[in-house]
């Protein structure tokens, strides 16, 4: 008879992440977490060694966007760990999955000041949805469980767990948990049916009724019951950045993202209607510029799995707690159609009268880049975009007909998301086309990640649009401060092509209109990476563009003759 | 001479909301709970943790204040957190409220009948005859112990400790 040995900590913590299907791990390690990558080299999950614990939050993230199964990330302690907490924040904020494991020193050196100790739970408190320090082996199968559940029911979320290093080297015998007990943590499912019919009665006395769509639909993949419910009312959509591609763009019936950077026609449809119905939304700034003038005699529904969102921004005049799928079921189970003829009329006018639209002549255009992109991808790649000028016109540019093929960090606006997002992306689905447009800035930022698409073979693009500026803030500078140009110029830029190279990673430029369906299709071709660089021009800005802390109704459509007023009420 | 200060001040009259919450006795509970209030600048006046009937959860009693729609969203929030059970403003609410505080009080042999008299007007009981100090102890509504800490300041009030209000609601609803 053999006696079976008991596992480590380590050990039982890698048999919990198969148990919960894991198959990919982002990680970098150190002292503290080898027994974690020990345990690893017998395990089937495939562990990707990225080059900074920053691009392995976002490759989890974007790795979780692009399915809904939680990204996995595990780093060392103290510094390894603190590495972690823009891509905490980053998915915290647009309500992500992840399960990022840290080493931690001994459990009898903890808050001694010891080699690479830092108070990771005390630091990451604000930017988790939930946290543990394991400080006995025999909780870890309980504490992983929690943690994948927590993590991906609800609103989804970042969940840390720091493991000391004893833990994970001491044995552990406990048995794995099935039965969660968390008295705390309840999963709204339907909304009250009184309040369902309730909504149905507004929504059918509505003349100009818009859905407006955001992350939470993604999440529960809402978007057949959205485009069900606006083809029954005849409402048209509008959606948020994050909420691309929950309801097919190229619906007739959608107009595009709405707020700052929105389509015209959105915007314009923002400010007529006279309902807005809130489907897993929450009222962003970057939606509602001035929240006072915000729709203000619209009535507003507003669905949520998330109570905490009800009241917060504005009062709405009902609140539907619940998945958002769940919920629009059953209100298309009540719903009786409205009249909006005239209303529907009056969109399709405004999207033929502000059509969005740059100029192909006099140097090449971010836009007449990734307008190109989505037309050589077919508008079927999922795209993931970095943050800044880029992001604004890849998300006006490329439609999204699916869900889960858009992925960019929209409540954090993390530059250094787009390439790493992308790479976890690739990993999640190696069957689909993945892009991830990015600006020269951002990119800078995470771009020793390069390496690990390289090492892997993976067949992950990278668009960078090179302005040669931190764009974005360069417009702000150029409209609202007299152009007075303050730490934009981003001299110093390498060339993106030979960088590439030097990392074996076949790269293609474009300098003129002329180059790109030809560099874009050479980029598609490769097996491997391949990176794209399209120098375009330096000084054009994004617009439609609401100013911050505007109204929508003050939205800009063409570039305007004269100095704007500084924004105020909102950053 | 500064004018008295009024019993029980007004910003505790208006502005003060008594929340409870009901917590699964898990580490950094504490922690994440007084993180809701400091991120939106509300100012927690008094928090008192106990353990509850049942094994693993806690009580506790929060008295704070602030401006109505924050409270509104940290009550939210605190809800949110995965080791809350629940999260309820009982302000208003039908409930039995108490607090104790020890007051000690610098005065000798001959200063202390007005003192006593106070004490006993109050309910309160002495804790601690010294030679030149007294220790008393009180409890009360939090406006009633308003009221005796300002009789005593000018009789040499030296220490002061509240235990910050306790509540819980009347009948069979839960605190
Ligand atoms: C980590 C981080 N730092 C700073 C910012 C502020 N910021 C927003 S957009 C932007 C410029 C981005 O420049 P680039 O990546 O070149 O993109 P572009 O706007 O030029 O397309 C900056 C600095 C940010 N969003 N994230
Ligand atoms: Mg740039």
């Amino acid at each position: 008879m053999t006696v079976d040995k008991i596992p480590t900590g380590a050990e039982k913590l890698v048999q919990c992440l198969e148990r919960e299907g894991v198959e990919h791990i982002f990680g970098l390690s150190g002292g503290a977490v080898i027994p974690i990558f020990d345990a690893l080299v017998d395990s089937r999950i495939k562990l990707i060694l990225v080059r900074h614990e920053q691009g392995a939050t976002h490759m989890a993230d974007g790795y979780a966007r692009a399915t809904g199964r939680p990204g996995v990330v595990l780093v060392t302690s103290g510094p390894g760990a603190t590495n972690t907490v823009t891509g905490l924040l980053t998915a915290l904020m647009d309500s992500s999955p992840l399960i990022v494991i840290t080493g931690q020193t001994n459990t009898v050196n903890l808050g001694k000041d010891a080699f690479q100790e830092a108070d990771v739970t005390g630091i990451t408190y604000p930017v988790v949805k939930h946290s543990y320090l394991v400080k006995d082996a025999r909780d870890i199968p309980r504490v992983m469980r929690e943690a994948f559940y927590i993590a991906n029911t609800g609103r989804p979320g970042p969940v840390l767990i720091d493991i000391p290093k004893d833990i994970s080297s001491g044995p552990c015998d406990a048995p794995f948990v099935e039965e969660i007990s968390l008295p705390g943590y309840q999963v709204p499912t339907h909304a009250p049916q009184e309040r369902v019919e309730a909504a149905a009665r507004l929504l059918r006395d509505a003349e100009r009724p818009l859905l407006y769509v955001g992350q939470g639909a993604v999440i529960s993949n809402a978007g057949k019951a959205v485009i069900e419910l606006a083809e029954r009312l005849r409402a048209p959509i509008v959606n948020t950045l994050l909420g691309k591609g929950a309801a097919d763009e190229t619906h007739p019936l959608h107009l595009g993202m709405m707020g700052m950077h929105g389509t015209a026609y959105a915007n314009k449809a923002v400010v007529h209607c006279d309902l807005i119905f809130a489907i897993g939304a929450r009222w962003d700034d970057r939606v509602t510029g001035k929240v006072d003038e915000f729709c203000m005699d619209a009535k507003k529904i507003h669905l949520d799995i998330d109570t905490a969102e009800f009241n917060k921004v504005l009062r709405p005049d009902i609140s539907l707690q619940g998945d958002a799928r769940l919920v629009l079921e059953d209100l298309l189970a009540v719903l009786e159609p409205g009249e909006t003829t005239a209303w529907i009329e009056r969109c399709a006018a405004w999207r033929r009268q502000y059509p969005l639209k740059y100029p192909k002549k006099g140097g090449l255009r971010a836009q007449h880049v990734l307008d190109r992109l989505h037309h050589v991808t077919e508008g079927k790649a999922v795209i993931t975009a970095d943050v800044g000028q880029h992001q604004m016109w890849a998300a006006q540019f490329l439609k999204t007909a699916a869900n889960r093929h858009w992925i960019t960090s929209g409540g954090a606006g993390t530059m250094g998301f787009g390439w790493p997002a992308a790479i976890g992306a690739k990993f999640a689905r190696p069957d689909a086309e993945v892009w991830a447009v990015v600006g020269d800035g951002g990119f800078q930022m995470t771009m020793a990640e390069l390496a690990t698409a390289a090492v892997h073979g993976l067949s992950a693009r990278c668009l960078i649009i090179n302005n040669n500026y931190l764009g974005m803030v360069r417009q702000w500078q150029e409209l609202f401060y007299d152009n007075r140009l303050s730490g934009v110029d981003l001299e110093g830029n390498p060339d993106f092509v030979k960088l590439a190279n030097a990392y074996g990673i076949e790269a293609f430029r474009i300098r003129r209109a002329a180059d790109i369906d030809r560099q874009l299709k050479a980029a598609r071709s490769v097996k491997g990476p391949a990176l794209v660089v399209a120098e375009v021009l330096k000084e054009d800005n994004v617009f439609p563009m609401i100013p911050a802390g505007a109204p929508v109704s003050h939205m800009i459509i063409d570039p305007p003759r004269h100095r704007l007023e500084k924004p105020s009420g909102s950053t | 001479m500064a004018a008295p200060e009024p019993a029980t001040p007004a910003w505790r009259r208006d502005h003060v909301r008594t929340i409870s919450l009901y917590v699964h006795n898990r580490p950094g509970v504490l922690v994440r709970v007084a993180l809701v209030f400091a991120r939106r600048g509300y100012n927690i006046e008094s928090l008192v943790v106990s353990p509850a009937a049942e094994g693993h959860f806690s009580r506790m009693t929060i008295t704070c204040s602030g401006d109505p729609a924050t409270l509104e969203q940290i009550i939210k929030q605190l809800h949110k957190l995965v080791d809350v059970v629940h999260a309820l403003d009982h302000t208003g609410d039908d409930a039995y409220e108490t607090e104790i505080a020890l007051v000690k009080v610098e005065c000798g042999l001959h200063e202390r009948s007005e003192v006593l008299q106070i004490a006993e007007h109050f309910g309160a009981k002495v804790t601690d005859y010294g030679e030149n100090s007294l220790m008393l102890r009180v409890y009360g509504s939090s406006e009633k112990l308003d009221a005796i800490i300002t009789l005593l300041r000018p009789c040499g009030l030296r220490e002061l400790i509240r235990s910050g209000k306790i509540l819980m609601v009347r009948g069979l609803q839960e605190t």
